[in-house]
Parts: C-alpha cells; sequence; structure tokens
C-alpha cells in the first residue's frame, strides 16, 4: 500500500501531518501489520513533553507490547480517546486514526522525515530484511 | 503463500500467515489448517510395548482399545514433567507416542534407555512423517470431501487408517485448539500435496491457514498446556492440573518420589486466571498479592473468543482456590486478576 502523500514518515514507521505548528501522529501501515492484531493503546498524557525518537505511549497486540515513538519533540495537546476504545482501528485504517497531536518544539526536526515517497522505498528496504 | 516465519527450537514455523485474531476466530467460527510436523512421532511395537508404556506414563493404558488414543504424561525420577503426549494403540503390539517437537530428542533417549529390559523395538517416525492439523466446526465436512471413510465413526480421541486425497493417512479426532477437528500424519513427501488439497477442499467453507500465533491462543483459551512454558522440568507434577490423570494403583517412573510430594505437598499450583483491567500478563511477570511476590505468570494472552485478558501461571497453593483476587506486576503497573476455573473456553 502507498502511503499518502500529505503526511511525513519516521524510520520507526510512525506518521504525522502537519497542521501549523501541530503535528498529529499515528502509526503507518507497515507498523500496523507488524503489530499484528492491537487490543490495547496507553495514550500519553495531554501535557506529556515528549521527544523526537523517543516512546511516547505504547501499543500491545495479542503477541506483543511495542512502544510508539514520537516523530517530532514537542508537548502532547490532545489525544484520541476513540482509539482507546477501538485500537482495532489502528488496524482496519491506520492512516485515519491518529493518536495524539503534538505541538511541535523544534521545526528544523522535520526535515529529518521522510515524505512518502521515500518512505515507501524504505520500507520496501525494511521488507526484504524480513 | 505469504506467512511470518520464526524459529521455533530450530524449526522454522510460520507465526501466521494473516494475523493471528483472523486466524483464531476463524478456527473458532469455520476452520484452520496447521502445519505441526515438528511434532514428534515415535513407535513402540513388539510384545512388551504395552508394559513399557504402563512403565513410563503416570496413567494407566491397559484399558485402552486398538483405535484409541489417550493425553498422557511422563514423569523423570524426580516427579517433574518430561513432557505431555499423547497415546495411540494400534494393535496390542504397536503404539504410537505422540510428543512435543521441542522435546523429541530427548523424549525417545528417555523411551529407549528405558525399554533395554523390555522387548520392543523403538523407532522415531518424525523424520518421515508429515502431520496436519485441521481443526475447528467445519473440519469433518472439510475433510469429508477428501475422505474414502465416514468420518462421523471417528469418535473425540479415536483414530483410523485411511486415505485423504488418495494418500495414506492416521486420522486421529484430536486437536490442541479447544475446537472439533482432525489430526492427519502421513508421509512427508506428500506434505504439499495434501497441504493443498486441503486448502482446496476448504475454500468454500472458508479455511484458513494458521500459524503458531493462533495455536497459542486457541490452545490457552481451551486451558491447554503449552510444555517449556507452562509446565517443564522443573515443576512437579503434582503442581499441574495433569495431576489428574495419574494412576496411583500401577508403578510408573517417578511415582516413588510423587508419593512423597503428595504427603509433603507443593507449594504452588498451576492455575488459570483473569486480568480485572486492562493489561496483559504475559510470560514471566510476577503475581503479587500485597506487593508480596507469590507465584509466576507462565502463559498469557487477550483471548480474541471472550475479549478479556486470561492466563496461566504458579501461585502458592493458598492463593490458587477459584475467586481468589490477587495482581500481576505487568511492566511494573499492578493490574488486579483473579483465580478461574479453566478451560477458559468451552465450546
Amino acid at each position: 500500500m502507498a502511503s499518502p502523500s500529505d503526511k511525513k514518515y519516521s524510520k520507526e514507521h510512525e506518521w504525522c501531518k502537519i497542521e501549523g505548528d501541530i503535528a498529529v501522529v499515528g502509526i503507518t501501515d507497515y507498523a500496523q501489520k507488524s503489530l499484528t492484531d492491537v487490543v490495547f493503546i496507553e495514550l500519553p498524557k495531554v501535557g506529556q513533553k515528549v521527544e523526537r525518537c523517543k516512546p511516547m505511549c505504547s501499543v500491545e497486540s495479542v503477541k506483543s507490547v511495542s512502544d510508539v515513538f514520537a516523530p517530532v519533540s514537542g508537548e502532547i495537546v490532545e489525544v484520541n480517546t476513540k482509539i482507546e476504545e477501538k485500537p482495532e482501528m489502528l488496524n482496519k485504517d491506520p492512516y485515519n486514526s491518529w493518536i495524539a497531536k503534538i505541538k511541535l518544539s523544534n521545526k528544523d526536526e522535520l526535515n529529518e522525515l521522510m515524505d512518502s515517497k521515500q518512505y515507501d522505498a524504505f520500507v520496501e528496504d525494511e521488507e526484504k530484511k524480513d | 503463500m505469504n506467512a511470518k516465519i520464526i524459529d521455533f527450537y530450530s524449526w522454522q514455523l510460520p507465526l501466521y500467515y494473516s494475523t493471528p485474531v483472523a486466524e483464531h476466530n476463524t478456527v473458532r467460527k469455520s476452520a484452520g489448517l496447521f502445519d505441526t510436523s515438528h511434532m514428534g512421532e515415535i513407535q513402540i511395537e513388539g510384545k512388551d510395548a504395552e508394559n513399557l508404556l504402563q512403565l513410563l506414563l503416570i496413567r494407566d493404558i491397559s484399558k485402552m482399545k486398538p483405535g484409541q488414543m489417550r493425553l498422557a504424561v511422563m514423569c523423570n525420577l524426580q516427579g517433574c514433567i518430561l513432557d505431555d503426549l499423547t497415546v495411540y494403540k494400534f494393535s496390542e503390539e504397536k503404539f504410537w507416542v505422540v510428543v512435543n517437537g521441542s522435546q523429541y530428542e530427548k523424549d525417545f533417549s528417555w523411551i529407549q534407555e528405558n525399554a533395554r529390559h523390555f522387548d520392543v523395538k523403538v523407532s522415531g517416525l518424525r523424520s518421515e512423517t508429515a502431520k496436519l492439523d485441521l481443526q475447528g466446526p467445519r473440519a469433518e465436512l472439510i475433510l469429508q470431501g477428501l475422505a474414502e471413510e465416514n468420518l462421523s465413526e471417528i469418535k473425540y480421541y479415536q483414530f483410523k487408517e485411511l486415505r485423504v486425497s488418495g494418500i495414506p493417512c492416521v486420522v486421529s479426532r484430536s486437536g490442541y485448539t479447544g475446537e472439533d477437528g482432525f489430526e492427519l500424519y502421513f508421509s512427508g513427501e506428500k506434505a504439499t500435496g495434501l497441504w493443498n488439497a486441503l486448502l482446496k477442499a476448504g475454500k468454500q467453507d472458508v479455511l484458513l491457514p494458521c500459524g503458531l500465533a493462533a495455536r497459542d491462543t486457541l490452545r490457552l483459551e481451551a486451558g491447554m498446556l503449552l510444555y517449556g512454558a507452562d509446565i517443564d522440568e522443573k515443576h512437579s507434577l503434582l503442581q499441574s492440573p495433569y495431576k489428574k490423570l495419574i494412576n496411583w494403583e500401577k508403578q510408573f517412573l517417578g511415582k516413588e518420589e510423587l508419593e512423597k510430594q503428595r504427603s509433603r505437598g507443593t507449594g504452588q499450583n498451576l492455575v488459570g486466571f483473569e486480568l480485572a483491567e486492562k493489561g496483559i500478563a504475559r510470560q514471566g511477570h510476577h503475581i503479587l498479592n500485597n506487593s508480596q511476590e507469590i507465584g509466576v505468570v507462565t502463559s498469557g494472552s487477550f483471548s480474541p473468543t471472550l475479549k478479556k485478558s486470561i492466563g496461566l501461571g504458579y501461585i502458592g497453593s493458598e492463593f490458587s482456590e477459584p475467586g481468589k483476587g490477587f495482581e500481576v506486576d505487568i511492566r511494573g503497573k499492578k493490574v488486579k486478576a483473579k483465580v478461574v476455573e479453566t478451560p477458559f473456553y468451552k465450546r
């Protein structure tokens, strides 16, 4: 599945959509496939400070627990409580199931993220390793 | 076929083909096909076959008839579990034991060592034998289309030798999922052929190929134990639900020690539990009572059928009655749980 071109991507397989100084964050299709069936998500807390490439919350599938890494640094300003009730949405519709909104503390970090074409190529390489 | 492959005791096994939960639910609702060729078939033939098995196994098999199978356990001299297995009786002088793939070499040596004074021939059949498990409420319907005999005549825990899709098979009505279903043993060369024939035959009835992940959640819901996780050589047979299978009237290896343990008590028991709060208890998580460690989790998962978190673990005998509450330390968070009866799920 080609990833949507309106988003940016991290090497840890998170997506973020930039809306002004806010990044809307979720996990990619590749991430949900590797996790398999998500049964719980532990959301970050509003007001929590997060750092790029550091864990911001965790998702738990039938088989394992995995960290979700913050693709950018900043402060959590909103979380998607609907995802908490229906974590399976992360599998069914990963690109429309946002997890949290982060108020950017350093806009320069956006240059570190991949666009959709770069990310698709990155995933292709990862899949070869599997 | 696209599958996520993992290493399981040096076997390359599929963890899942689609997703673990999709495969799990399909087995509960229609049918799933598992490649279980890693399981170990050991044949015991000869005049003393039954005598040897009576010595090795904790339960009495003298009343078994040809065409029947039984669940059984082998103990070491310390009364700990060497393996759990199924016994197939082909005739008075020919039996199979089917053991865990991970314990095959150990079991084979143990059986051979103890067979020295018996008139038997012990043969390992695994390298030439393939095994497929067809499990789920539609398993009979799907298999019947390929089988030369009426499958309804094979009752639960019975087996027959018959052709499936023209291939000679040993077919038992049994499995490791808690559903109706069959285990098929046949020549390894025919494995791909029969796998494909079964998947094709099951297409209309929603048959999915299934991996180890679904096998694990299905067996856990059904309260079935996993060797190496729930039971092992470190735990006494008396600590597990398998103690119900013991026949104290006969002699068997490990009995002497088990009799001592029986009068002394075993400290901890293997019990089923469910979580009262969000989270999944996993193997190795500590079980607590007022912050005091009283046990450990051996298996745990979210149950796709029951939609709650379930598990098995060893817990101090004073806490092991159904209904008793405790906490599980899930990565530093104390989550409430209580002991429940197993199986968690019954069809």
